[in-house]
């Protein structure tokens, strides 16, 4: 396994541009956390030239939907969810200035295209773990879309939040190459 | 059926269920189905982890069953998706209830288990219109009348990443078996790491368009593991799920040799002039739990 890379957002282009397939980061600090219905509002403010309410750009946008935190917890359960749901909005809010997105799951050429295109990149978080990694996220609020339930925009301080890069800012790919690899592998077994 | 047979007969040939212990039983299955792992899926984690060829393969998987511990003893839900509720009751013909209401006993104890246990609310009000019922019902009830005198109550809760991956498909007749196989690959193959590998997997063939795609979902909340009765579709089951082993998807997507932990098929006589086929695929969380009154 490679040396974790320790990620403090906000990130730099120079921070962005060195990740790639396969590494190993680790997150503290802030992420934001939105999922379908949040990103929905959020590209329609961008579409009409409007704020977003809260500065995105350099930060890192987690498709989570949490549990309800029971008394005493900052969070319920909060793993990743599908990205592909996202990848309607993805490429906007890259274009917009995110510089990274966690998720779980493979994203359409155009957001992989888009990762090159703006100097980002796309990881994943391990789906499933929403237990183990609502023990990393120390404080939880709703920032914006209370109406939404789960599905609002969240703002998450963090420590050491654990993701792998799956697709970094060449293009590149860590289930096709994965896959490719072990197919090939177990094909011939 | 009720026979009439002495003096009181209604009594003499039916059991009296409680309607309130339909919800209970509903309430407490759910409680523990989306924080407490199901032992044999556990002890599929851990068999996985060791056969697994890859290392960060076998590095998932372990965290998977840390992962399943830590809900436990902390009494979180494992995964955050905790799912749209599917409930499946095989009831006995004998069986009458105490009091009307049967449904509405069901959704209360969908309601509570979400409302007691954290579990988050998970249904959009409307598939347009968007919004959330606030509560997670209405359950997905499917009742299957059966000889006897018990009531069995089967309920999953089905997270949607898995959902979304799975496909129906009415091939002709002259697909045969290598086309429902073909169609097995190409589901999981597509579903890819979306659906949360290790997967697993169940599949229908037969029926029409509707009982396809529901024995899929029978399938798949079978005890895991467990081979279907007839030989010759318990062989598909093993053979197949080997193929789909040998697909390179692996834990997360990222690779390896474990894709999937079981595959159950379910047939039923079709039309002479189809194939229907489908898979329902399910995630690792695989949360199902069932109870007999």
């Amino acid at each position: 396994m490679s040396d974790v890379i320790r990620l403090r957002p906000p990130l730099s282009d120079a921070d962005v541009v060195g990740l790639k397939v396969g590494d190993r980061v680790s997150i503290t600090g802030v992420l934001y956390g939105a999922r379908d219905a949040a990103h929905k509002k959020m590209v329609d403010l961008l579409d009409q030239g409007k704020p977003l309410p809260v500065e995105l750009r350099g930060h890192i946008l987690y498709y989570v939907g949490p549990t309800p935190a029971p008394p005493g917890r900052p969070i319920g359960s909060a793993g990743p969810t599908t990205s592909l749901r996202m990848d309607a909005y993805a490429p906007r809010m890259y274009e917009y200035g995110v510089k990274a997105t966690i998720g779980k799951g493979n994203r359409s050429p155009a957001v992989i295209d888009s990762l090159v295109k703006n100097q980002a990149v796309y990881l994943i978080a391990v789906g499933g773990l929403g237990a183990t990694l609502a023990q990393r996220i120390k404080s939880a609020k709703v920032i914006a879309y209370p109406e939404l339930g789960t599905e609002a925009l969240w703002e998450f301080q963090v420590e050491d939040f654990p993701a792998i890069v799956a697709n970094d800012a060449r293009g590149r790919d860590v289930f096709k190459e994965g896959q490719d690899v072990w197919a090939k592998k177990l094909a011939v077994a | 059926m009720s026979f009439t047979t002495g003096s009181d007969p209604e009594v003499e040939c039916v059991r009296v269920i409680s309607v309130d212990r339909v919800r209970e039983t509903v309430r407490d299955l759910y409680k523990e189905a989306c924080v407490v792992i199901n032992p044999e899926l556990k002890a599929a984690f851990a068999k996985a982890a060791k056969e697994e060829p890859s290392p960060q393969g076998r590095e998932i998987l372990t965290m998977l069953v840390d992962n399943a511990e830590l809900a436990q003893r902390e009494n979180l839900p494992m995964c955050q998706d905790t799912g749209i509720a599917v409930v499946f009751l095989e009831m006995g013909e004998e069986v009458r209830f105490d009091k009307p209401g049967l449904l509405d006993a069901i959704n209360q104890g969908v309601r509570e288990a979400w409302k007691e246990q954290y579990l988050r609310a998970s249904l959009a009000k409307d598939p347009l219109r968007r919004g959330n019922t606030g509560d997670n019902t209405p359950a997905i009830v499917h009742l299957d009348l059966v000889p006897g005198d018990h009531l069995k109550i089967v309920v999953g809760a089905k997270g949607t990443g898995a959902e979304n991956m799975s496909k129906t498909k009415i091939m002709s007749p002259s697909a045969g078996v290598e086309g429902a196989k073909q169609f097995l690959l190409e589901t999981v193959k597509a579903a890819g790491p979306n659906a949360c590998p290790p997967l697993v997997l169940g599949m229908g063939v037969g029926g029409n368009f509707e009982e396809v795609t529901l024995l899929a979902k029978k399938a798949l909340y079978r005890p895991l593991g467990t081979a279907n009765p007839d030989p010759y579709y318990a062989n598909l089951e093993k053979e197949w799920l080997a193929a789909v082993n040998r697909l390179g998807v692996g834990p997360q997507g990222l690779g390896g040799g474990t894709t999937a932990l079981a595959l159950h098929i379910e047939a039923k006589p079709c039309h002479i002039g189809a194939l229907p086929v489908a898979v329902n695929i399910d995630c690792h969380a695989h949360r199902h739990k069932e109870a007999i009154l």
